[in-house]
Protein backbone atom coordinates (compact mmCIF):
# COMPACT_ATOMS: atom_id res chain seq x y z
CA UNK A 1 0.00 0.00 0.00
CA UNK A 2 2.77 2.37 0.91
CA UNK A 3 4.56 1.85 -2.40
CA UNK A 4 1.72 2.05 -4.83
CA UNK A 5 -0.61 4.61 -3.32
CA UNK A 6 0.23 7.05 -6.08
CA UNK A 7 -0.93 4.62 -8.73
CA UNK A 8 -4.32 4.43 -7.05
CA UNK A 9 -4.26 8.21 -6.70
CA UNK A 10 -3.64 8.60 -10.42
CA UNK A 11 -6.61 6.37 -11.30
CA UNK A 12 -8.87 8.16 -8.84
CA UNK A 13 -7.81 11.56 -10.11
CA UNK A 14 -8.32 10.60 -13.75
CA UNK A 15 -11.75 9.10 -13.03
CA UNK A 16 -12.70 12.26 -11.16
CA UNK A 17 -11.31 14.35 -13.99
CA UNK A 18 -13.32 12.49 -16.64
CA UNK A 19 -16.59 12.41 -14.73
CA UNK A 20 -16.45 15.94 -13.41
CA UNK A 21 -15.13 17.24 -16.71
CA UNK A 22 -18.19 15.92 -18.50
CA UNK A 23 -20.71 16.94 -15.87
CA UNK A 24 -19.64 20.31 -14.51
CA UNK A 25 -21.55 23.40 -15.53
CA UNK A 26 -19.38 25.55 -17.79
CA UNK A 27 -18.90 29.22 -17.00
CA UNK A 28 -21.56 31.05 -18.98
CA UNK A 29 -19.38 33.98 -19.89
CA UNK A 30 -16.31 32.23 -21.24
CA UNK A 31 -17.97 29.35 -23.03
CA UNK A 32 -21.01 31.05 -24.52
CA UNK A 33 -20.79 34.80 -24.54
CA UNK A 34 -17.18 35.53 -25.44
CA UNK A 35 -16.35 32.62 -27.67
CA UNK A 36 -17.76 30.02 -30.00
CA UNK A 37 -16.65 27.06 -27.93
CA UNK A 38 -19.88 26.20 -26.13
CA UNK A 39 -19.85 22.65 -24.82
CA UNK A 40 -16.68 21.78 -26.73
CA UNK A 41 -14.87 23.73 -24.04
CA UNK A 42 -15.00 20.58 -21.97
CA UNK A 43 -12.12 19.30 -24.08
CA UNK A 44 -10.02 21.70 -22.06
CA UNK A 45 -10.20 19.30 -19.12
CA UNK A 46 -8.65 16.49 -21.15
CA UNK A 47 -6.58 18.05 -23.90
CA UNK A 48 -4.60 20.62 -21.92
CA UNK A 49 -3.59 18.29 -19.02
CA UNK A 50 -2.14 15.92 -21.64
CA UNK A 51 0.17 18.62 -22.97
CA UNK A 52 1.03 19.71 -19.46
CA UNK A 53 2.05 16.23 -18.43
CA UNK A 54 3.86 15.73 -21.73
CA UNK A 55 5.94 18.76 -20.87
CA UNK A 56 6.56 17.56 -17.31
CA UNK A 57 7.66 14.14 -18.57
CA UNK A 58 10.09 15.49 -21.18
CA UNK A 59 11.55 17.68 -18.46
CA UNK A 60 12.11 14.56 -16.36
CA UNK A 61 13.65 12.91 -19.41
CA UNK A 62 15.98 15.89 -19.76
CA UNK A 63 17.08 15.54 -16.14
CA UNK A 64 17.88 11.86 -16.65
CA UNK A 65 19.84 12.69 -19.81
CA UNK A 66 21.93 15.21 -17.89
CA UNK A 67 22.49 12.67 -15.14
CA UNK A 68 23.55 10.10 -17.70
CA UNK A 69 26.14 12.45 -19.16
CA UNK A 70 27.52 13.09 -15.70
CA UNK A 71 27.64 9.52 -14.48
CA UNK A 72 27.65 7.26 -17.53
CA UNK A 73 25.22 4.94 -15.80
CA UNK A 74 23.16 3.14 -18.46
CA UNK A 75 20.08 2.97 -16.25
CA UNK A 76 19.77 6.76 -16.37
CA UNK A 77 19.78 6.54 -20.13
CA UNK A 78 16.96 3.98 -20.11
CA UNK A 79 14.92 6.19 -17.85
CA UNK A 80 15.48 9.11 -20.21
CA UNK A 81 14.28 7.09 -23.21
CA UNK A 82 11.24 5.68 -21.51
CA UNK A 83 10.15 9.05 -20.17
CA UNK A 84 10.59 10.58 -23.61
CA UNK A 85 8.56 7.75 -25.11
CA UNK A 86 5.64 8.11 -22.71
CA UNK A 87 5.75 11.88 -23.20
CA UNK A 88 5.55 11.42 -26.96
CA UNK A 89 2.52 9.15 -26.60
CA UNK A 90 0.86 11.79 -24.42
CA UNK A 91 1.77 14.41 -27.01
CA UNK A 92 0.11 12.31 -29.72
CA UNK A 93 -2.99 12.02 -27.54
CA UNK A 94 -2.91 15.79 -27.03
CA UNK A 95 -2.67 16.34 -30.77
CA UNK A 96 -5.52 13.93 -31.49
CA UNK A 97 -7.86 15.38 -28.85
CA UNK A 98 -6.95 18.84 -30.11
CA UNK A 99 -7.80 17.97 -33.67
CA UNK A 100 -11.07 16.28 -32.71
CA UNK A 101 -11.96 19.46 -30.86
CA UNK A 102 -10.99 21.59 -33.83
CA UNK A 103 -13.21 19.46 -36.06
CA UNK A 104 -16.20 20.75 -34.12
CA UNK A 105 -15.02 24.24 -33.35
CA UNK A 106 -13.04 25.24 -36.42
CA UNK A 107 -14.68 22.87 -38.87
CA UNK A 108 -11.75 20.68 -39.86
CA UNK A 109 -9.47 18.14 -38.22
CA UNK A 110 -6.44 19.97 -39.52
CA UNK A 111 -6.54 23.62 -40.41
CA UNK A 112 -2.83 24.51 -40.45
CA UNK A 113 -3.18 26.70 -37.44
CA UNK A 114 0.23 27.75 -36.02
CA UNK A 115 -0.56 25.88 -32.82
CA UNK A 116 -1.26 22.66 -34.68
CA UNK A 117 1.88 22.93 -36.78
CA UNK A 118 3.88 23.77 -33.68
CA UNK A 119 2.59 20.71 -31.87
CA UNK A 120 3.30 18.50 -34.86
CA UNK A 121 6.86 19.83 -35.12
CA UNK A 122 7.34 19.24 -31.41
CA UNK A 123 6.43 15.60 -31.91
CA UNK A 124 8.75 15.33 -34.92
CA UNK A 125 11.64 16.52 -32.74
CA UNK A 126 11.09 13.59 -30.42
CA UNK A 127 10.56 11.11 -33.24
CA UNK A 128 13.98 12.21 -34.49
CA UNK A 129 15.35 11.41 -31.03
CA UNK A 130 14.18 7.79 -31.26
CA UNK A 131 15.45 7.41 -34.82
CA UNK A 132 18.82 8.81 -33.78
CA UNK A 133 19.02 6.36 -30.88
CA UNK A 134 18.16 3.39 -33.00
CA UNK A 135 20.69 4.27 -35.66
CA UNK A 136 23.56 3.33 -33.34
CA UNK A 137 24.43 -0.03 -31.91
CA UNK A 138 27.15 0.66 -29.41
CA UNK A 139 25.35 1.15 -26.10
CA UNK A 140 27.68 3.71 -24.58
CA UNK A 141 27.96 5.86 -27.64
CA UNK A 142 24.24 5.60 -28.32
CA UNK A 143 23.40 6.79 -24.84
CA UNK A 144 25.79 9.69 -25.01
CA UNK A 145 24.80 10.95 -28.44
CA UNK A 146 21.10 10.54 -27.70
CA UNK A 147 21.46 12.37 -24.40
CA UNK A 148 23.26 15.24 -26.10
CA UNK A 149 20.53 15.50 -28.71
CA UNK A 150 17.83 15.27 -26.05
CA UNK A 151 19.28 18.21 -24.13
CA UNK A 152 19.85 20.25 -27.28
CA UNK A 153 16.35 19.55 -28.59
CA UNK A 154 14.70 20.37 -25.28
CA UNK A 155 16.19 23.84 -25.19
CA UNK A 156 15.16 24.57 -28.76
CA UNK A 157 11.73 23.13 -28.04
CA UNK A 158 10.97 25.69 -25.34
CA UNK A 159 11.00 28.71 -27.66
CA UNK A 160 8.89 26.74 -30.10
CA UNK A 161 6.19 26.02 -27.55
CA UNK A 162 6.33 29.01 -25.23
CA UNK A 163 7.59 31.98 -27.22
CA UNK A 164 6.54 31.53 -30.83
CA UNK A 165 2.83 30.99 -30.06
CA UNK A 166 2.79 34.39 -28.42
CA UNK A 167 4.00 36.00 -31.62
CA UNK A 168 1.74 34.62 -34.30
CA UNK A 169 -1.95 34.98 -34.83
CA UNK A 170 -3.86 31.84 -34.07
CA UNK A 171 -7.39 30.64 -33.70
CA UNK A 172 -6.47 28.63 -30.64
CA UNK A 173 -8.24 29.74 -27.45
CA UNK A 174 -6.12 32.24 -25.61
CA UNK A 175 -4.10 32.72 -28.77
CA UNK A 176 -5.90 35.69 -30.26
CA UNK A 177 -3.75 38.67 -31.08
CA UNK A 178 -0.13 39.02 -30.21
CA UNK A 179 -0.57 38.68 -26.47
CA UNK A 180 -1.76 35.12 -26.81
CA UNK A 181 -0.95 32.38 -24.41
CA UNK A 182 0.23 28.94 -25.46
CA UNK A 183 -3.06 27.62 -24.10
CA UNK A 184 -6.07 29.11 -22.45
CA UNK A 185 -5.16 32.17 -20.47
CA UNK A 186 -5.34 31.64 -16.74
CA UNK A 187 -7.75 34.48 -16.19
CA UNK A 188 -10.54 32.78 -18.10
CA UNK A 189 -10.60 29.88 -15.67
CA UNK A 190 -13.00 30.03 -12.81
CA UNK A 191 -12.12 28.28 -9.53
CA UNK A 192 -14.47 25.40 -10.27
CA UNK A 193 -12.72 24.61 -13.55
CA UNK A 194 -9.37 24.85 -11.87
CA UNK A 195 -10.49 22.22 -9.37
CA UNK A 196 -10.98 19.81 -12.26
CA UNK A 197 -8.07 20.90 -14.40
CA UNK A 198 -5.16 20.57 -11.95
CA UNK A 199 -6.11 17.10 -10.68
CA UNK A 200 -6.22 16.13 -14.36
CA UNK A 201 -2.65 17.35 -14.85
CA UNK A 202 -1.49 15.47 -11.78
CA UNK A 203 -3.42 12.35 -12.78
CA UNK A 204 -1.98 12.22 -16.30
CA UNK A 205 1.52 12.86 -15.01
CA UNK A 206 1.28 10.07 -12.44
CA UNK A 207 -0.14 7.72 -15.06
CA UNK A 208 2.76 8.67 -17.34
CA UNK A 209 5.28 7.91 -14.60
CA UNK A 210 3.55 4.60 -13.92
CA UNK A 211 3.65 3.53 -17.58
CA UNK A 212 7.27 4.64 -17.78
CA UNK A 213 8.36 2.59 -14.78
CA UNK A 214 6.63 -0.45 -16.28
CA UNK A 215 8.53 -0.08 -19.53
CA UNK A 216 11.71 0.54 -17.61
CA UNK A 217 11.28 -2.71 -15.72
CA UNK A 218 10.63 -4.58 -18.96
CA UNK A 219 13.88 -3.17 -20.27
CA UNK A 220 15.75 -4.22 -17.15
CA UNK A 221 14.44 -7.77 -17.54
CA UNK A 222 15.40 -7.80 -21.21
CA UNK A 223 18.93 -6.75 -20.32
CA UNK A 224 19.11 -9.42 -17.66
CA UNK A 225 18.14 -12.15 -20.13
CA UNK A 226 20.43 -10.76 -22.78
CA UNK A 227 23.44 -10.95 -20.52
CA UNK A 228 22.53 -14.22 -18.79
CA UNK B 1 24.21 29.17 -57.40
CA UNK B 2 22.89 26.91 -60.11
CA UNK B 3 19.73 26.38 -58.05
CA UNK B 4 19.13 30.11 -58.06
CA UNK B 5 19.62 30.20 -61.81
CA UNK B 6 17.18 27.32 -62.27
CA UNK B 7 14.72 29.17 -60.05
CA UNK B 8 15.14 32.22 -62.26
CA UNK B 9 14.46 30.18 -65.36
CA UNK B 10 11.41 28.61 -63.78
CA UNK B 11 9.87 31.54 -62.00
CA UNK B 12 10.97 34.70 -63.75
CA UNK B 13 10.31 37.44 -61.26
CA UNK B 14 8.05 36.27 -58.45
CA UNK B 15 6.11 38.50 -56.11
CA UNK B 16 7.32 39.47 -52.65
CA UNK B 17 6.02 36.63 -50.54
CA UNK B 18 7.18 33.98 -52.95
CA UNK B 19 10.51 35.73 -53.27
CA UNK B 20 10.95 35.67 -49.52
CA UNK B 21 9.91 32.04 -49.17
CA UNK B 22 12.19 30.93 -52.00
CA UNK B 23 15.08 32.89 -50.57
CA UNK B 24 14.94 31.17 -47.20
CA UNK B 25 14.44 27.76 -48.76
CA UNK B 26 17.61 28.30 -50.76
CA UNK B 27 19.42 29.44 -47.61
CA UNK B 28 18.34 26.26 -45.87
CA UNK B 29 19.72 24.05 -48.64
CA UNK B 30 22.94 26.02 -48.94
CA UNK B 31 23.36 25.64 -45.22
CA UNK B 32 22.70 21.90 -45.18
CA UNK B 33 25.15 21.38 -48.01
CA UNK B 34 27.92 23.68 -46.86
CA UNK B 35 27.81 23.22 -43.11
CA UNK B 36 26.91 19.58 -42.90
CA UNK B 37 29.99 18.73 -44.91
CA UNK B 38 32.25 20.29 -42.32
CA UNK B 39 31.93 17.31 -40.01
CA UNK B 40 30.83 14.56 -42.34
CA UNK B 41 33.77 14.92 -44.67
CA UNK B 42 36.45 14.76 -42.03
CA UNK B 43 38.20 11.45 -42.03
CA UNK B 44 38.85 9.57 -38.82
CA UNK B 45 42.53 10.22 -39.10
CA UNK B 46 42.10 13.94 -39.36
CA UNK B 47 39.71 13.98 -36.40
CA UNK B 48 42.36 12.21 -34.38
CA UNK B 49 44.89 14.81 -35.46
CA UNK B 50 42.60 17.64 -34.36
CA UNK B 51 42.06 15.81 -31.13
CA UNK B 52 45.76 15.71 -30.45
CA UNK B 53 46.40 19.38 -31.13
CA UNK B 54 43.30 21.03 -29.65
CA UNK B 55 40.76 20.53 -26.89
CA UNK B 56 37.12 19.77 -27.59
CA UNK B 57 35.96 23.27 -26.62
CA UNK B 58 38.43 25.05 -28.88
CA UNK B 59 37.55 22.70 -31.68
CA UNK B 60 33.79 23.30 -31.56
CA UNK B 61 34.22 27.05 -31.11
CA UNK B 62 36.43 27.25 -34.16
CA UNK B 63 34.02 25.12 -36.16
CA UNK B 64 31.08 27.31 -35.15
CA UNK B 65 32.97 30.50 -36.00
CA UNK B 66 34.20 29.24 -39.34
CA UNK B 67 30.79 27.96 -40.39
CA UNK B 68 29.03 31.14 -39.27
CA UNK B 69 31.39 33.30 -41.33
CA UNK B 70 31.15 30.93 -44.29
CA UNK B 71 27.36 30.90 -44.15
CA UNK B 72 27.09 34.68 -43.84
CA UNK B 73 29.27 35.06 -46.94
CA UNK B 74 27.26 32.45 -48.84
CA UNK B 75 23.95 34.08 -47.96
CA UNK B 76 25.18 37.50 -48.97
CA UNK B 77 26.35 36.13 -52.33
CA UNK B 78 23.02 34.43 -52.87
CA UNK B 79 21.22 37.63 -51.88
CA UNK B 80 23.10 39.52 -54.58
CA UNK B 81 22.23 36.83 -57.12
CA UNK B 82 18.61 36.85 -56.02
CA UNK B 83 18.36 40.58 -56.50
CA UNK B 84 20.03 40.35 -59.89
CA UNK B 85 18.01 37.49 -61.28
CA UNK B 86 14.71 37.30 -59.46
CA UNK B 87 13.94 40.99 -59.26
CA UNK B 88 14.30 43.37 -56.39
CA UNK B 89 11.17 43.72 -54.27
CA UNK B 90 13.10 44.99 -51.25
CA UNK B 91 12.01 48.33 -49.87
CA UNK B 92 14.53 48.32 -47.11
CA UNK B 93 17.65 46.65 -48.38
CA UNK B 94 19.90 47.53 -45.44
CA UNK B 95 17.57 45.91 -42.97
CA UNK B 96 17.28 42.83 -45.12
CA UNK B 97 21.04 42.45 -45.35
CA UNK B 98 21.20 42.58 -41.55
CA UNK B 99 18.46 39.99 -41.21
CA UNK B 100 20.15 37.75 -43.77
CA UNK B 101 23.45 37.86 -41.90
CA UNK B 102 21.76 37.11 -38.60
CA UNK B 103 19.70 34.34 -40.16
CA UNK B 104 22.64 32.76 -41.98
CA UNK B 105 24.60 32.82 -38.76
CA UNK B 106 21.80 31.14 -36.74
CA UNK B 107 21.17 28.49 -39.37
CA UNK B 108 24.83 27.61 -39.55
CA UNK B 109 25.18 27.38 -35.75
CA UNK B 110 22.31 24.93 -35.39
CA UNK B 111 23.43 22.84 -38.33
CA UNK B 112 27.04 22.77 -37.20
CA UNK B 113 26.06 21.22 -33.91
CA UNK B 114 23.62 18.82 -35.54
CA UNK B 115 26.33 17.79 -37.96
CA UNK B 116 28.56 17.07 -34.99
CA UNK B 117 25.85 14.79 -33.58
CA UNK B 118 25.14 13.19 -36.94
CA UNK B 119 28.81 12.50 -37.54
CA UNK B 120 28.69 10.24 -34.49
CA UNK B 121 25.72 8.27 -35.79
CA UNK B 122 25.68 6.04 -38.81
CA UNK B 123 23.80 7.09 -41.96
CA UNK B 124 24.91 10.65 -41.40
CA UNK B 125 23.27 12.53 -44.22
CA UNK B 126 19.84 11.06 -43.54
CA UNK B 127 20.21 11.77 -39.82
CA UNK B 128 20.98 15.40 -40.60
CA UNK B 129 17.68 15.78 -42.40
CA UNK B 130 15.64 13.96 -39.77
CA UNK B 131 17.08 15.89 -36.84
CA UNK B 132 17.57 19.19 -38.59
CA UNK B 133 14.24 20.02 -40.12
CA UNK B 134 12.00 19.98 -37.05
CA UNK B 135 14.57 21.97 -35.08
CA UNK B 136 15.15 24.54 -37.78
CA UNK B 137 11.49 25.25 -38.61
CA UNK B 138 10.87 27.54 -35.61
CA UNK B 139 13.97 29.53 -36.55
CA UNK B 140 12.90 29.78 -40.17
CA UNK B 141 9.44 30.96 -39.08
CA UNK B 142 10.94 33.78 -37.04
CA UNK B 143 13.31 34.66 -39.88
CA UNK B 144 10.56 34.81 -42.48
CA UNK B 145 8.45 36.95 -40.19
CA UNK B 146 11.42 39.22 -39.65
CA UNK B 147 12.31 39.49 -43.29
CA UNK B 148 8.72 40.19 -44.29
CA UNK B 149 9.15 43.52 -42.54
CA UNK B 150 11.86 44.47 -45.01
CA UNK B 151 9.33 44.52 -47.85
CA UNK B 152 7.39 47.41 -46.42
CA UNK B 153 8.52 50.86 -45.53
CA UNK B 154 6.63 51.08 -42.28
CA UNK B 155 8.45 50.14 -39.16
CA UNK B 156 6.54 47.36 -37.47
CA UNK B 157 6.25 46.99 -33.75
CA UNK B 158 7.89 43.99 -32.18
CA UNK B 159 10.72 43.89 -34.69
CA UNK B 160 13.43 44.30 -32.10
CA UNK B 161 11.78 41.71 -29.95
CA UNK B 162 12.17 39.21 -32.77
CA UNK B 163 15.76 40.22 -33.43
CA UNK B 164 16.52 39.78 -29.75
CA UNK B 165 14.82 36.40 -29.79
CA UNK B 166 17.00 35.27 -32.69
CA UNK B 167 20.15 36.58 -31.03
CA UNK B 168 19.13 34.89 -27.79
CA UNK B 169 18.63 31.60 -29.62
CA UNK B 170 22.08 31.95 -31.18
CA UNK B 171 23.69 32.48 -27.80
CA UNK B 172 21.75 29.52 -26.42
CA UNK B 173 22.95 27.28 -29.24
CA UNK B 174 26.56 28.37 -28.78
CA UNK B 175 26.40 27.78 -25.03
CA UNK B 176 24.83 24.35 -25.46
CA UNK B 177 27.36 23.41 -28.10
CA UNK B 178 30.28 24.38 -25.87
CA UNK B 179 28.86 22.50 -22.90
CA UNK B 180 27.73 19.39 -24.74
CA UNK B 181 30.40 18.90 -27.38
CA UNK B 182 33.07 17.40 -25.07
CA UNK B 183 30.67 14.50 -24.42
CA UNK B 184 30.38 13.78 -28.12
CA UNK B 185 34.07 14.09 -28.65
CA UNK B 186 35.54 11.45 -26.37
CA UNK B 187 35.58 8.13 -28.08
Amino acid sequence: MRRYWWKILSIVLLLYNCIAGLLVKLPQQVAYEESNMYESMRNFFFHVPMWFSQFILITVSLIYSIRYLRRSDLRQDWYAVEFARTATVLGCLGLVTGSIWSRYTWGAFWSNDPKQTGAAIALLIYFAYFILRNSMTDMDKRGRVAAVYNIFAYFLYIPLIFILPRMVESLHPGGLGTEGNPGLSGSSLDPKMRMIFWPGVLGWTLLGVWVTTLFYRVRLLEEKYATA
Amino acid sequence: MSTIFVLYLAMGQPEEKVWNGLFWMIQLFICVNAVAKSFLQESRGRMLYFYSIAGARDFIISKLLFNAVLMILMSLVSLVLFRLLLGDPLQNAGKFVGIVSLGGCSLSLVFTFLAAIAARAQQNAAMMAIMGFPLIIPMLLVLMKLSNTAFADVLQAGLWQLVLLMAGLDILVIALAIILFPFLWKD
